[in-house]
């Protein structure tokens, strides 16, 4: 049995007893073969020494035994360390922060507490599943959509609360944003309510969001200062319709217009739907396509003409193949709009689109999907099951063996900067990482990569790091990938989220006043958890007590 | 009219793996864990990544491989493989786990 760090033998079996008698025998694991179930199946340090593990897990069913063990854990000073669904892969796992952390394992809170189909909102525990929300929402025969990421298996909590995104429109694809009031059980297990569920008996909890004071949410989000036990969202009521359709554009530059009348047409509500970008000339599909490409290996077809201009472009670019492409009639760039609402409206809102886009010398339109919703569920296969409010697992077809992929990957790590959206920007990140991933010999780069829409306001410009089976190959990405961090910082940018194994490095770049935010942090820590049994070391917020070894 | 419906219904259906619980049903623990994945259809990762690996042996829908042995799918759940991760007994217990090993395996 592995024992925490700085916590007595003795004093560690008074804890897992006192686990045992808050949520039974069954729910506290101890073995090495119940505890190596917390490993992150996605770590590029399995087996190396710096591996993150669990010393035990628990996993409660109520707010009142998180209380309990958040209790325990302070009498005998042992670290801990919850997860919700445990399905953060690419992003650390199920894995602590701090090795030896017992995880607090929330998957039996499952619980969807309350549907307000006419608020639009639910309320639900952290061990929901997206797929457990779809069910329950469709078995009822409610008209709520649920915004899911790619793949969709994990918590509807802990994905906000770890700031992830989604499909649909902009105000529900941000999940953390469209969360309305958080129940959070604090360090010392004391209850808390956020916004206007402070106010005992509040009618309007996941009305609105803020209530009256100091707003405190973000604090939990990404941090280590409290256990979110309940979370309300605002839920998208399913559309009339969805209309999706293709902005093609020939020239390298017209990235720069094609971004730019996006931006403006997204911020003013004209296209309503998530924006994808794909390069026809370089051979790359949009975002939400990949899996379908990876699916049929299909791809855009191309000449061994076109090939051996692809080959000698720099970056994605020579005047010979953007010569190529406009004789061919091949686009460089091929913009994906969509649009949800009555039929008559979202026509309208393309028509609009293709007005304000025209201003791009040689843009061409198609109609790709014109549908009356809700799509037959026998035919939601033959699209992108997110962006209809439907989870599903395709995603996964990333670094999956097929026929097309002989050498699949033991998983990825995903680096994920955030960067202005600009076609400015996807230049520069192109130019500075493509160079980077070069120079450290690491695979992130074929000619040109494409950022993620999730944002309105930004791109993320996230590459998939392989995990191999080879310790010394994932060694070397591990360091390739924190010096990409490193890089990115210098030019201003930095990520959204990370493992653990890389969140001092990344935190790190948000050093702005000599580290104020890091050090506000801090403070918050101290206050909060002056015994630092709480995830310690969650995005590099350490208890005082272990900030000379923990970094 | 405002409707709200307050229900507490675990949104996992499946019983937990108590001594008082029902025997688990291993179509059930499939079906929500495995079929995602392992349905028939390239669009289904699992079942893709095994038409690759098994071709000209066998397809790639592991419910219909005549050779399956309930230890190897307990394996495979509690190890990962590739892409595929480990799944805890918060996910699946072992109660569940047999049941879904003797129903992948056709071992009633």
């Amino acid at each position: 049995m592995r024992i925490p760090p700085g916590v007595k033998p003795v004093d560690f079996q008074a804890a897992l007893a006192a686990f045992s008698k808050i949520v039974g025998p069954e729910w506290v694991f101890t073995s090495d073969a119940d505890v190596d179930l917390y490993r992150d199946a996605y770590s590029p340090l399995v087996g190396e020494p710096d591996e993150r593990f669990a010393s035990a897990a628990v996993a409660p069913d109520s707010t009142e035994q998180v209380q309990a063990i958040v209790r325990v854990a302070n009498q005998y000073r042992v670290p801990i360390y919850p997860i919700s669904t445990g399905k953060n892969l690419g992003y650390g796992g199920s894995a602590p922060a701090l090795s030896g952390s017992v995880v607090i394992d929330l998957k039996r809170m499952n619980r969807i507490l309350e549907v307000d189909e006419a608020n639009a909102s639910v309320l639900v525990e952290p061990g929901v599943s997206y797929f457990d929300l779809y069910n329950h929402l469709r078995e009822r025969g409610s008209k709520l959509w649920v915004d899911c990421p790619d793949p969709g298996w994990g918590s509807v909590v802990g994905n906000a609360i770890d700031r992830g995104g989604g499909y649909t429109m902009a105000n529900y694809r941000n999940h953390f944003d469209s969360h309305c009031g958080m129940e959070i059980v604090l360090p010392n297990g004391e209850l808390l309510r956020t916004g206007m569920g402070a106010i005992p008996g509040a009618k309007t909890w996941q009305q609105y969001k803020s209530g009256c004071g100091p707003w405190v949410d973000g604090m939990f989000s990404q941090a280590n200062y409290g256990i979110v036990t309940k979370m309300g969202f605002w839920m998208m009521p399913e559309p009339e319709a969805y209309l999706r359709c293709t902005v093609r554009v020939p020239r390298y530059k017209d990235l720069i217009p094609l971004v730019d009348t996006l931006n403006q047409l997204e911020n003013r509500r004209v296209i309503t739907g998530f924006p994808d970008i794909a390069t026809p000339l370089l051979g790359y599909p949009p975002t939400g396509q990949v899996q379908v490409f990876l699916e049929g290996n299909a791809s855009y077809p191309m000449t061994d003409a076109h090939k051996a201009l692809l080959a000698k472009a720099d970056q994605g670019y020579s005047p010979e193949l953007e010569a190529y492409g406009i004789a061919n009639g091949i686009p460089y760039w091929e913009l994906w709009v969509t649009f949800y609402g009555p039929m008559e409206v979202i026509d309208a809102q393309w028509q609009a689109t293709q007005r304000h886009f025209r201003k791009i010398d040689g843009a061409t339109f198609k109609v790709v999907d014109r549908l009356a919703l809700p799509v037959d569920a026998a035919k939601i296969e033959d699209y992108h099951e997110p962006e209809f409010g439907v989870p599903s697992l395709r995603a996964f077809s990333i670094g999956a063996r097929s026929p097309f992929n002989p050498s699949p990957s033991k998983g990825h790590m995903w680096f994920s900067p955030i960067i202005p959206r600009t076609g400015e920007a996807i230049f520069e990140a192109n130019r500075v990482f493509s160079a980077a991933a070069k120079d450290l010999g690491m695979p992130l780069f074929q000619t040109f990569s494409m950022p993620a829409c999730f944002w309105e306001r930004s791109f993320i410009f996230i590459l998939a790091t392989p995990v191999t089976t080879d310790a010394a190959t994932n060694r070397r990405y591990v360091e390739g990938f924190r010096k990409l961090i490193e890089i990115g910082g210098q030019h201003g940018w930095g990520e959204y989220r990370t493992a653990p194994v890389f969140q001092k490095h990344v935190m790190d770049v948000y050093s702005f006043n000599n580290h104020a935010l890091h050090r506000l942090h801090e403070t918050l820590k101290d206050a909060i958890d002056p015994n630092g049994i709480l995830a310690a070391g969650r995005y590099d917020i350490w208890p005082r007590h272990l900030r000379r070894t923990g970094k | 009219m405002k409707t709200i419906s307050r229900v507490l219904v675990p949104a996992m259906l499946l019983a937990a793996g108590s001594a008082f619980a029902a025997a688990p049903d291993g179509a059930r623990v499939y079906q929500k864990w495995c079929a995602p994945c392992h349905a028939p259809g390239i669009t289904h990762p699992g079942t893709h990544a095994l038409m690759a690996k098994y071709a000209g042996q066998k397809g790639g829908v592991i419910t219909e491989w005549p050779d399956l042995t309930t230890d190897y799918v307990r394996t495979m759940v509690r190890t990962g493989i590739s892409v595929m991760p480990h799944f805890r007994k918060t996910e699946i217990s072992d109660a569940e786990l047999d049941a879904l090993a003797r129903y992948v395996a056709r071992k009633p």
